[in-house]
């Protein structure tokens, strides 16, 4: 009797660790919500270029992030990509002149929505856009560029 | 020459399509067994999970330790060390949690079931339960085949988690990577699907071990030769199923 007992508690030990582990993972490792707010707001940017931007990638100002990129449709009238903007309503004070810009945090980082303030008076809300944007920078131009001009440097010298 | 290769492709899939009879076999007796004989499949679990916790948790702690060494020294050439968490946790749930748990727990557990199985055989109490009517595929077999099942998913994400507090420990106790990056770059890497793919990965190795164990020594030639060659055959052809298996998913989850 006194080892069946033995058994069920360590089988039960056993159980519960293991199902511990699994919340543990499922919690844990995934989710990366460090941006979380029951009310926001939606604004609007437009780009050139998004890059590699993905949607739930963060919308940072000062480096904090405020908000998330929930959605990137293409426009096939005007023929750039509409970024939906996902705000925490606590920051209903930014300028309407504020400027979007996508960066990459690092060299090799994910890339985000970086928000510079601008002198407005008037504040973003719900539905108003971004007008001032500024497209990804893809890195392979930037190197195309670079080798262009680096080449006719050389002619002139 | 041809003859022989004729009887072994023939032998092959004899023996392949009598696994799957045998599979079938163990499914039907299944629920009768977790209804009426409860205890027999928890004192497996017991057997083959918790009893494997030593091995698995030192393991897990080792192999996520020098996950994170080395993905620290060689992310460090490109100033990316706060990505060490993200790479080692990937690595650990979608793949070797599952597969060097798999692998362990057929050196571990698959070893001891085919062996005490053979055993059971050699020595007639097989035949002697069956003289008292007591049918020994449900008394001796699905019980060591179902704690099979139940254990190694559990074992699994034991490894991972323990692979991950020994990543964790390498990497911010002793390198120095900061902490909330360590945690936050895995927090974004890692989604839901990932942990979804390392617990089907582990439930279907999990199947394939304990079927390959029970297998292997119910059908052991009765003698001590025989029930020692079909101890090795588990841990053989549990590691070549599980690798091949491994690609497939992995194949088809992406």
């Amino acid at each position: 009797m006194q080892q069946t007992r033995t058994v069920e508690l360590g089988t039960g030990l056993f159980a519960l660790l293991g199902m511990g582990a699994l919340f543990f993972l499922t919690t844990q490792t995934t989710g990366g919500e460090d941006f979380s707010a029951d009310k926001t707001f939606k604004v609007t940017a437009r780009f050139d270029n998004v890059g590699s931007l993905r949607p739930r990638a963060p919308v940072s100002m000062s480096g904090v992030t405020i908000g998330r990129v929930t959605r990137i449709d293409f426009d096939p009238v005007a023929l750039d990509a509409v970024v939906t903007l996902d705000i925490d309503a606590r920051y209903d004070q930014l300028p309407e002149d504020s400027d979007a810009s996508i960066l990459t945090a690092g060299l090799l980082g994910s890339q985000y929505v970086g928000l510079q303030a601008g002198g407005s008076e008037f504040y973003l809300e719900e539905g108003s856009e971004i007008m001032l944007t500024q497209s990804a920078i893809v890195l392979e131009s930037l190197i195309g560029k670079f080798l262009v001009r680096g080449g006719s440097d050389d002619s002139s010298d | 020459m041809f003859r022989d290769l004729y009887y072994n492709v023939f032998e092959f899939v004899r023996t392949f399509g009598a696994l799957q009879l045998f599979f079938l076999r163990l499914l039907a007796h299944s629920p009768t067994v977790i209804w009426r004989r409860f205890g027999l499949v928890t004192a497996q679990v017991h057997n083959t999970g918790a009893l494997s916790l030593v091995i698995i948790i030192i393991c897990g702690f080792f192999v996520g330790a020098v996950l994170g060494l080395q993905g620290f020294s060689n992310l460090a050439r490109f100033n990316a060390e706060d990505s060490v968490g993200a790479v080692t946790a990937l690595a650990l749930v979608k793949e070797l949690g599952p597969v060097i748990t798999a692998l362990l727990f057929a050196g571990r557990a698959g070893t001891a079931l085919s062996s005490e199985i053979g055993l059971m055989k050699a020595t007639d109490q097989l035949s002697a339960m069956e003289m008292m009517a007591v049918n020994p595929i449900r008394r001796v077999v699905v019980p060591r085949f179902l704690g099979g099942v139940v254990a190694m998913p559990l074992l699994a994400a034991i490894f991972s988690m323990v692979g991950l507090l020994g990543s964790h420990l390498v990497c911010v106790s002793l390198l120095g990577v900061d902490v909330g990056s360590f945690w936050q770059q895995m927090q974004l890497s890692v989604e839901i699907a990932d942990i979804n793919e390392g617990i089907v990965k582990s439930v279907v190795f999990g199947i394939a071990a304990s079927l390959i164990a029970v297998w292997e020594g119910y059908n052991a030639i009765p003698t001590a030769e025989g029930v020692g060659r079909a101890t090795t055959r588990t841990v053989v052809i549990t590691a070549i199923v599980v690798l091949i298996f491994d690609f497939m998913i992995t194949a088809v989850a992406i």
